[in-house]
């Protein structure tokens, strides 16, 4: 059996103490900060524009959507996917802020920019933040993943994503008896949601038997299992309370973020059954004063099917090892299951601007809770719901974050 | 892909160089906290565990057990397999297994190390016993 993360002596310690350090309400940034623009860039493939000029547009969207103007953005977040980093962006967007972060943990940044965003604006550093992703690796090959300490005793083994999850799903399905089956569900319940949305990559509504016979990529990963690969981009728009309740959109505010960090560790105690949701959950829950059975809508990033499971169990929507049968006969297809999970089609049929899903997770997440989610898959009364995701290489090094959102 | 000669040389650098140095030995060193007693992979002049810079190089018998693995069906290089390997020492680090059935690989499978030359120092990597 795999080890209890919480259960291993010396994170344990850290853990505690981590997790039992009261939180001073006063310096939360729950109900600071609300959601005011979120926008997805419609295409897939844009082989004709500049990945800096995607980044312009979604941020135009997204700003046009909340009703504000560039000169109202005074904080800007950008993550490894913007040109430049954030000097350059904010010269070429015409921005001028007083307060900016280009923290780049791969596919959760923009859950993490979120998160950073709120306590930006709750302590008074700016009121309009702006955070944008966008890029083409359909025309051109994104920048290599940077590497650190580890370079010269990892890299000559090539990792890519699809064999270091596959790692992932091999020692879940030998530890807890999941299934390919199982996982199979997650990729079917996400083309249910994606039949209804005209912008997803891939609309066929598939079986668990298309994902079994789908070619296997990396074992036990079969093409199904991965999310597809796509041009595009997104944006959100954070600001005060005060600005949001001046503006015409429905009202979204953050009530809860957390982050965290997990690597092998020197090799001791390796457990890659969990991820770091299990340290970016509980903070964000508890910061939140929810859990899991209030969570109407989640948004879960799919950069394969067990990624999915994994982060289920870890946030704590099942117990470790029972993600298979929590994900099974379509709990996770709105208006069917328990759990409506990524109704635009996810990054598993729909959308992953750059490989990096966090940004369209937050986005249907938003969609949800203004009831603007398309009405097949619109959650009824969608009043409190969660995004998150994992970036960086999950059973490697990678990092969390966990947001959680509510309707005013 | 072992059998590709183009595996990238170690660049090296003051914290690892007596660990490429035993490589080319054919020595598989891994690193031991004399503060906290814990080993550790890949080596730090720092310990992950207590930050005691009492570190000393331990040599390990270079065999363990496949933790977890996955075979790359497609790739540039052909086939491979990566995965992790637990050491009888403690540590688990990451490898890929070559020199074998790579469709024959089983989690708790025995493996041990064999050197794989590059341009520099030989890289470790691991085939069933
Ligand atoms: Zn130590």
């Amino acid at each position: 059996m795999a080890s209890d993360p919480l259960a291993i002596p010396r994170l344990t310690g850290q853990t505690i103490r981590w997790e039992k350090r009261q939180r001073r309400s006063d310096l939360s940034i729950k109900g600071k900060a609300y959601i005011a623009g979120a926008y997805e860039h419609p295409t897939r493939k844009a082989p004709d524009k500049s990945i800096a000029q995607l980044h312009a547009e979604v941020a135009k969207g997204a700003l046009e959507d909340a009703g504000l103007t560039k000169a109202d953005v005074d904080g800007y977040f950008c993550a490894g996917d913007a040109p430049g980093g954030a000097m350059a962006m904010v010269d070429y967007l015409g921005l001028k802020v007083k307060h900016f972060d280009s923290t780049d943990t791969g596919g959760c940044s923009y859950l993490v920019h979120l998160g950073h965003a709120a306590e930006a604006i709750a302590a008074g550093k700016c009121s309009v933040a702006l955070i944008t992703l966008a890029g083409k690796p359909l025309t051109a090959a994104p920048p290599p993943r940077a590497t650190g300490a580890e370079h010269d005793f990892e890299v000559a083994y090539n990792a890519t994503t699809h064999n270091i999850y596959g790692m992932c799903a091999m020692r879940h399905m030998h530890d807890f008896g999941t299934t390919s089956e199982q996982l199979a569900w997650i990729k079917v319940a996400a083309s249910h949601h994606a039949q209804y949305n005209p912008h997803a990559m891939l609309k066929d509504v598939v079986t668990v038997e298309d994902v079994l016979n789908s070619p296997m990529i990396s074992d036990p990963l079969h093409r199904m299992d991965c999310c597809v690969v796509t041009d595009g981009g997104g944006a959100l728009v954070v600001t005060t309370p005060e600005i949001a309740k001046s503006l015409k959109r429905p009202l979204v505010r953050l009530i809860g973020q957390g982050e965290a960090i997990k690597g092998p560790r020197g090799g001791e105690a390796l457990d890659l059954t969990y991820s770091a949701g299990v340290w970016s959950g509980p903070v964000a829950f508890a910061e939140a004063g929810v859990t899991v059975k209030d969570i109407k809508y989640a948004s879960i990033y799919d950069s394969f099917t067990i990624t999915v499971l994994m982060q289920l169990e870890d946030l704590g929507f099942c117990k470790k090892g029972e993600g298979g049968k929590f994900v099974a006969d379509g709990n996770l297809i709105s208006g069917v299951g328990k759990l409506p999970f990524n109704t635009d089609g996810g990054g598993l049929c729909s959308n992953h601007p750059v490989n990096r899903g966090g940004m369209t997770k937050i986005i249907e997440a938003v969609r949800q809770l203004r009831g603007e989610a398309h009405p097949k898959v619109q959650v009824p009364n969608c009043d409190i719901a969660l995004a998150h995701g994992t970036g960086g290489l999950l059973g490697v090094r990678h990092a969390a974050s966990t947001v959680i959102m509510e309707r005013v | 892909m072992s059998d590709k000669p183009k595996l990238p040389s170690p660049q090296g650098n003051p914290e690892s160089k007596p660990f490429w140095d035993a490589a080319t030995q054919g020595k598989f060193l891994f690193k031991r906290c004399n503060a906290c007693k814990e080993p550790h992979y890949f080596p730090r002049a720092l310990c992950p565990f207590c930050f005691s810079d009492q570190t000393v190089w331990e040599e390990s018998k270079g065999e363990g057990k496949i933790y977890s693995y996955s075979l790359m069906r497609k790739s540039a290089a052909g086939p491979y397999a990566i995965g992790y390997v637990t050491l009888d020492e403690g540590p688990s680090l990451l490898t890929n297994f070559v020199d074998c059935d790579l469709q024959t690989l089983k989690i708790g499978q025995r493996v041990k190390v064999v050197w794989k030359p590059t341009d520099g120092a030989p890289l470790p990597f691991f085939t069933p016993i």
